[in-house]
């Protein structure tokens, strides 16, 4: 943070660490970076860059291939098909989607209770 | 009891002696959240009279303050439910295999120009304008039907008789005006009405498109910041907003933590910004985290229009349009939160976004934190203060008390460690009341009001 700006520090803030005690003491943010590098080492190197966003702009996306699901029904005939476990909630490849796994979008028929 | 405070305890609220009191709570009581009952937007309108709240289920719920009464000249009126819609419904894009929420995203008011309100609302993919309209009057006496509808039978109609518009209890209605469709293929996070009050714009996070609001055909795009190529992608915009009275410039943030001030009168498509709004930053201090905090959620011109403000995952920075290089101002919401990073980022609450606000005459800007803290930052008196909306703190007219956070090892009394705080609490959404003392604050399924204790 530039030095000109006017800052508010109340009591309750802990000041950054500044840069003449950069070689001494990590600042908290660095110390959270190898904190979190140590959990996930495979994390990429381009944090703010294209996965990250990429996952933003991909939001609400939910994957059916109704040719997937006639050709399973097809082969099956009988049988039921398979259905995903409850805790997965990205239907993807292998897995055979069935009308039933997508999340039911209704509208909401009740009323706000900030209205109550 | 005001005027003997020590300077470095006032709660900070405009004028330095402002004492902030609990009004009502909107809402249910219980724990258990459900997920259409989480508030995604607050808005005052112009004048302050109307509060209007959306929520994920789509809905949208419009107070509106009751006129101050003789008996108690010194209360300011109390916001009741006026009207309750459902503005959006939940969608499924067939075509991109793409569910749409019906989430309200924003709304905005337009200024009145009739007896008639109108705003836009918005979820995803479509703006809407609504039409809140009063009846308070019905014909009675038609000479040609019963009052309960069914047609009389003609040989029995001897007189001609007019019908004459008589009282009736009031009856609000909304009613959906415009449909602005089809035009974004990403998810819209803003929308703002401009001066001209006939135009507006929608940003989703790589186009921002200009409409007309008598035109739902047809949108202009302005912005365009899609690479030709998608693995190029490294920023997003996050928020825009057109200036309070000049019609021609509007700004737009990104994810990286700029703001781009952007003159329409200079092109038809805007993507060279007139102003550039970067703060640098030290490349000593950067890490994995640098560029998401950097982001801003948020940007609000000052009414006077001079000044902006951006929130960050941090910070509050006040910005004067005249000088790019760095903020005028910068407020640490909650700086203890940099030795929290990895968690936070962990349970994705380093991707909340939160929004601010300025009081009427631009001296005071709030915003929210976890908790159910929300910030007040007095730019005039240099003053900052933490209050929480909560039910403990919900008798009325109780004047609230500041909050505080201990990051030490001592732990004071009242003060809450920051290991102790609630991360799912979060306040997001806050509004000020363009010309008074009053707040709308939205914890995840409550309405806060809160006032100023009028002496």
């Amino acid at each position: 943070m530039s030095e000109e700006n006017e800052e508010t520090q109340t009591a309750e803030e802990t000041p950054v660490e500044d840069t003449e005690t950069q070689d001494k003491v990590i600042s908290p943010e660095k110390a959270e970076e190898a904190k979190l590098k140590a959990r996930f080492p495979n994390l990429g190197h381009k944090p703010g860059g294209s996965d990250f966003l990429r996952k933003r702009l991909q939001k609400g996306q939910k994957y059916f291939d109704s040719g997937d699901y006639n050709m399973a029904k097809a082969k099956i005939k009988n049988k039921t098909l398979p259905t995903a476990a409850p805790e997965k909630t990205e239907i993807t490849g292998d897995h055979i989607p069935t009308p039933q796994d997508l999340p039911q979008r209704k509208p909401s028929l009740v009323a706000s209770k900030l209205a109550g | 009891m005001a005027g003997k405070r020590k300077l470095s305890e006032r709660p900070g609220g405009g004028s330095g002696d402002v004492q902030w009191c609990f009004s009502q709570v909107k809402g249910a009581m219980d724990d258990d959240v459900a997920e259409a009952d989480i508030i995604s937007t607050v808005e005052f309108n112009h004048t302050g009279e109307l509060l209007a709240t959306g929520d994920k289920g789509g809905r949208v719920v419009i107070f509106q303050q009751e006129p101050e009464s003789k008996n108690q000249p010194q209360c300011r009126g109390e916001y009741n439910v006026y009207s309750t819609f459902q503005s959006h419904e939940p969608e499924f894009d067939y075509l991109k295999s793409l569910e749409i929420e019906e989430k309200i995203n924003k709304i905005r008011w337009l200024p009145q120009k009739n007896a008639a309100q109108f705003l836009l609302s918005t979820n995803d993919k479509t703006i809407k304008l609504w039409k809140i309209s009063e009846r308070d009057k019905r014909p009675e006496g038609y000479n040609l039907k019963e009052e309960d509808g069914r047609y009389r039978d003609p040989n029995t109609v001897t007189t001609l008789r007019v019908p004459v518009l008589r009282p009736m209890d009031l009856m609000v209605e909304a009613s959906p005006r415009r449909v602005f469709a089809n035009a974004h293929t990403y998810h819209i996070n803003s929308i703002s009405v401009n001066s001209d009050h006939e135009t507006y714009l929608s940003a989703d996070d790589l186009r921002i498109n200009l409409w007309h609001l008598e035109i739902t055909d047809r949108s202009f795009n302005i912005v365009d910041i899609k690479p030709a190529n998608m693995e190029e992608l490294t920023e997003v915009i996050t928020a825009a907003e057109f200036h309070p009275d000049q019609c021609n410039t509007f700004v737009y943030s990104s994810s990286k933590g700029t703001i781009r001030l952007c003159d329409m009168r200079a092109s038809a498509l805007c993507d060279q910004h007139a102003k550039l709004f970067e703060e640098p930053e030290d490349p000593n201090n950067r890490s994995f985290f640098s560029e998401i905090i950097s982001s801003i959620s948020d940007v609000k011109f000052s009414h006077s229009g001079r000044y902006m403000m951006t929130r960050d995952y941090l910070s509050v920075k006040i910005w004067d349009l005249n000088m790019e290089t760095r903020p005028v101002e910068t407020y640490q919401v909650h700086e203890y939160l940099r030795s929290k990073l990895c968690s936070l980022y962990e349970n994705d609450c380093i991707f909340d976004k939160f929004e601010c606000c300025w009081n009427g005459n631009d001296s005071v800007v709030m915003t929210g934190s976890y908790n159910n803290f929300f910030r007040m930052f007095d730019r005039d008196y240099r003053q900052d203060v933490t209050f929480e909306a909560s039910r403990e703190n919900s008798k009325p007219r109780s004047v609230l008390k500041p909050r505080k956070i201990s990051t030490g090892g001592k732990r004071k009394k009242d003060e809450i460690s920051v290991d102790s705080l609630d991360f799912n609490k979060k306040i997001l959404h806050t509004a000020w009341h363009p010309l008074d003392n009053i707040i709308a604050v939205a914890t995840t399924n409550n309405l806060y009001i809160f006032q100023d204790k009028i002496n």
